[in-house]
């Protein structure tokens, strides 16, 4: 029996469980990089009754799906259609998952609700932290195991015979469930901070199988505790630990209260030892990583990020390839590569009229799509050095947009002073009108740094819509001292500069912070370490200088 | 493959069920987009709905599921003038699928093995006069998104291409569900949706045993918990076809217009899409609640869900749009 000390033997035990109910576990992430250890746990996969399917992350749709075989088709002379991937239940199993697109994720996340049978190994190599398999995958999956730092000498532990896990298969469905088994483990989970409902469903079928597997007639609370550790460990977001209820920050205090009671009265407290089973697995580094998770932004409809593709943009020259994921054929190119073989062709397979083409003939079209930076220049106008940093930055923006042509940047600017911030230059490529826009710029007052990096942030999402991909480059020497109702408030401006420096990081927007001070300001290497952005202490900066460091620091 | 779970099963989360079933009862509020976090039940809740949707007649073998022989377009080819009764279409639209599985385009098997010129329907042919499903909704790509918004608008999908000219119905409610976290949706696209309703996980044990207790039963006794629960579906979908027939009789006063027109002006709604989609979902409202008359209560339970993704979104709001519109009604409503 394996053993659930050690993680190796944790992932032999998942699989065992996952052989003994596949499509209800959905499957499993299988955290590790490539070596002897993580092949010793995919030579059990084999015990998974299903045939096994590998994918890679930048399967087709086609080969998921199914569809028309065309180098068949073109042979035969009839339409021949081949069979999906996904066709028949299988044991998938997803290499290099933390590559896996967000389109495939949700391809493959459909097949997974959609109870075909299927059940998903997602083999996650990621190397960084935030190098995972997609969440949308994950949450759907039962088990995540991280076999990071075992070695060899830790592979310990057998997986029970196949015998046995026929049986298992067999008893499955007469396990009896206690009625309370569903309360424990919501109790659990709301220990634990688990939001989602799909875990406590797995901990329930985990605990069946696990029972199914001991030959046990009912889930007892060994079968629990070894479900729920399996389960619900890395789903966990706070530490169960309670001398004192943890108070988070975003839940009211009045409801902590409500919640710890109602614990404690109408319900069998979350039992402290299944807790503890639970708790002795969960990551230590959980608190570092949910952190990592809530500054990690997602991208939306609109981003615009550089991509070539073949939907959209500047043609280029058709290339020969396969049909298929979303390729578009370039009939005439087509038709032009088959041409001159049409004699030879026709001698060699005679059947009626009409073109032979075949599979190597293909012609794709393509098209190169880049989409344009905008950067925005978010300027300290405040105080006396307005005047000579105004028109630093000015020089800078017209420098940039010297070469713009060639780097097809967009450039903005915003200047902050007195109470408000004003968008002294909307997106723009033209010198002309930048040239006549900046002629005249007012300054002095004091530092609206929020209002200023609002502006910013409001003018980015409107850049993003249209296709830009913004990045900001912020231009004070100064401490914040106007808040962002406009009044005269030193901590409440420095506080709202780093709630919006917040919002900018989750906008997942690129920046440098350009110090202009005589003398670095710490407030302001903290303000771009929230931001997510680089400090650059640059007194005196002249407007070559300045466009010469944003070049470089935004690449 | 299993029946989808019954939509009557679904626990709580009462505001989703309730926009489905307003779109079920007049299609012309415009569909609905499900913003949420993950495992709170959208993607069931979408799929249950096919099962509950009154069942259409069409023509046999029409690719674009018309009423009539009058509505099979020329280039379908279909003679036959049979109608037969198929369940409401809910098509799904999958994230990445190309333009042309979209609109359809030039059947490039029937091009390269026949040499004719064949126009292959796509899933918006599919989708006329049913629900069009997507999941993941704010992943989806730009060239796609303004295709379905023209649509969406038209109610007509155009096919110039390949030397193709073709024209068909596409009339459909939209439904969209995402997780905001990964991404936002565009303004523009956001306006197109009818209705938007924000689901959480939820919070008290009771309810949350509930959902596993119903989920379990529902994998382990399949049949006997389709059983259960055929009959509330059953119910349900006889309330939508009564409601139907009661909107046309339904009375709107003078009155409740003032109000709904007030109550978007206090919102600084953009354009006079909020008003027409707040008066159409409150009206079906009325007709679910089996009112004779709209009264103020009626917008008032449907306003949320008809405006709050209509608003001018203020990045340092931190209690959601839903809160802002609940705060205007408060005062204008009063």
């Amino acid at each position: 029996m394996p053993e659930q000390d050690t993680p190796f033997g944790r992932a032999t035990l998942a699989l065992a469980l996952l052989a003994i109910d596949p499509a209800g576990l959905g499957g499993m992430v299988l955290r590790a990089r490539s070596g002897p250890v993580r092949d010793a746990v995919t030579a059990l996969l084999p015990a998974l009754p299903l045939p096994q399917v590998r994918l890679h992350p930048q399967v087709t749709d086609e080969a998921l799906f199914g569809g028309l075989d065309l180098s068949a088709t073109l042979a035969k002379g009839r339409i021949v259609q081949e069979q999906g991937l996904l066709a028949r239940p299988a044991a998938l199993v997803l290499t290099m998952a933390e590559r896996c697109p967000q389109q495939l994720a949700a391809r493959l996340a459909m097949a997974l609700d959609r109870d075909a049978g299927h059940c998903l190994i997602a083999l996650d190599e990621g190397a960084a932290e935030d190098e995972r398999a997609p969440q949308v995958l994950a949450e759907r999956l039962a088990f995540d195991i991280d076999l990071g730092d075992v070695a060899m000498g830790d592979i310990t532990g057998f997986p029970p015979e196949p015998d046995e896990m026929a049986s298992a298969r067999t008893a499955l469905s007469h396990v009896i469930t206690g009625d309370d088994l569903a309360e424990r483990i919501i109790g659990i989970c709301a220990a634990l901070g688990i939001d989602s409902l799909r875990a406590p469903l797995f901990a329930l079928r985990a605990a069946r199988a696990h029972a199914a597997l001991l030959g046990h007639d009912s889930v007892d609370d060994d079968d629990l505790t070894a479900a729920c550790a399996l389960t619900l460990a890395h789903r966990a977001t706070q530490v169960p630990e309670a001398p004192e209820p943890p108070a988070k920050e975003d839940t009211p205090p009045e409801n902590d209260g409500d919640g710890e009671e109602q614990q404690s009265d109408d319900l069998t407290l979350p039992d402290e030892l299944l807790l503890e089973a639970v708790r002795a697995l969960l990551p230590p580094d959980l608190l570092a990583r949910l952190a990592a998770k809530a500054a990690r932004g997602g991208t939306g409809s609109g981003t615009g990020a550089a991509r070539k593709g073949n939907r959209r943009g500047r043609p280029l020259p058709p290339r020969a390839g396969r049909l298929g994921n979303g390729a578009r054929i370039d009939i005439v190119a087509t038709l032009r590569a088959a041409a001159p073989w049409q004699v030879i062709r026709a001698n060699g397979a005679p059947r009626g009229a009409g073109v032979l083409v075949r599979a190597g003939d293909i012609r794709l079209k393509r098209f190169e799509d880049k989409s344009d930076r905008l950067l925005i220049f978010a300027v300290d106008a405040s105080g006396s050095a307005a005047l000579a940093r105004l028109a630093e930055a000015k020089g800078a923006v017209e420098l940039l947009l010297a070469q713009a042509y060639a780097r097809r940047d967009h450039v903005a600017l915003i200047a902050f002073r007195g109470t408000a911030a004003e968008v002294l230059l909307p997106p723009t490529r033209s010198l002309v009108q930048t040239k006549r826009r900046l002629a005249a710029l007012p300054g002095g007052g004091g530092t609206p740094l929020a209002a200023g990096l609002r502006a910013a942030h409001d003018l980015a999402a409107l850049a993003k819509r249209r296709g830009l991909t913004p990045t900001l480059a912020l231009l004070t020497d100064g401490r914040a001292n106007i808040a962002l109702d406009g009044l005269p408030d030193r901590p409440r401006a420095a506080e709202d500069a780093l709630l919006l420096a917040r919002l900018l990081r989750a906008a997942g927007m690129d920046g440098v912070v350009i110090d202009t001070g005589n003398r670095p300001e710490q407030a302001l290497k903290r303000l771009a370490e929230t931001m997510g952005a680089l400090y650059l202490p640059l007194p005196r900066a002249n407007a070559e200088r300045l466009s010469a460091a944003v070049s470089a620091a935004l690449g | 493959m299993k029946h989808p779970f019954p939509f009557s099963a679904i626990v709580g989360q009462e505001e989703m069920k309730l926009s489905m079933i307003l779109t079920a009862i007049d299609p012309g509020i415009g569909g609905v987009l499900v913003f949420g976090d993950r495992g709170t039940g959208k993607s069931t809740a979408v799929r249950a709905l096919a099962a509950l949707l009154p069942p259409i007649t069409v023509v046999k073998g029409c690719p674009v599921n018309g009423e009539t022989a009058a509505d099979v377009p020329d280039w379908a080819g279909i003679e036959t003038k049979i109608t037969h009764s198929i369940p409401t279409p809910v098509v799904d639209l999958p994230l990445g699928a190309t333009e042309d599985r979209v609109t359809g385009a030039l059947d490039i098997e029937k091009a390269l093995t026949r040499g004719e010129k064949a126009f292959q329907p796509g899933l918006l042919a599919r989708a006329n006069r049913g629900y069009l499903y997507i999941d993941e909704v704010n992943l989806l790509e730009d060239h796609i998104v303004d295709l379905l918004l023209d649509v969406a608008a038209s109610g007509e999908n155009v096919v110039e291409r390949e030397g193709l000219s073709i024209r068909h119905a596409a009339r459909f409610v939209l439904v969209g569900s995402g997780n905001p976290e990964e991404g936002e949706l565009r303004p523009q696209l956001l306006d197109r949706f009818g209705l938007s309703v924000e689901v959480t996980s939820p919070k008290d044990i009771e309810t949350r045993v509930e959902v596993i207790r119903r989920r379990d039963a529902y994998d382990n006794d399949n049949a006997a918990f389709m059983l259960r629960w055929q009959a509330e579906d059953a119910a349900i979908r006889d309330r939508i076809l009564t409601a139907r027939k009661a909107l046309k009789l339904l009375k709107t006063p003078e009155k409740t217009l003032h109000d709904v027109a007030e109550l978007c002006l206090a919102l600084g709604s953009d354009g006079l899409r909020g008003e027409l989609t707040l008066l159409r979902a409150a009206r079906a409202y009325a007709a679910w609640r089996d009112d004779t008359a709209l009264t103020r209560a009626h917008v008032r339970d449907v306003a949320a869900m008809a405006l709050r993704h209509r608003l001018r979104r203020d990045p340092l709001d931190e209690a959601g749009s839903g809160a802002r519109v609940a705060r205007v009604v408060e005062t204008v409503l009063a």
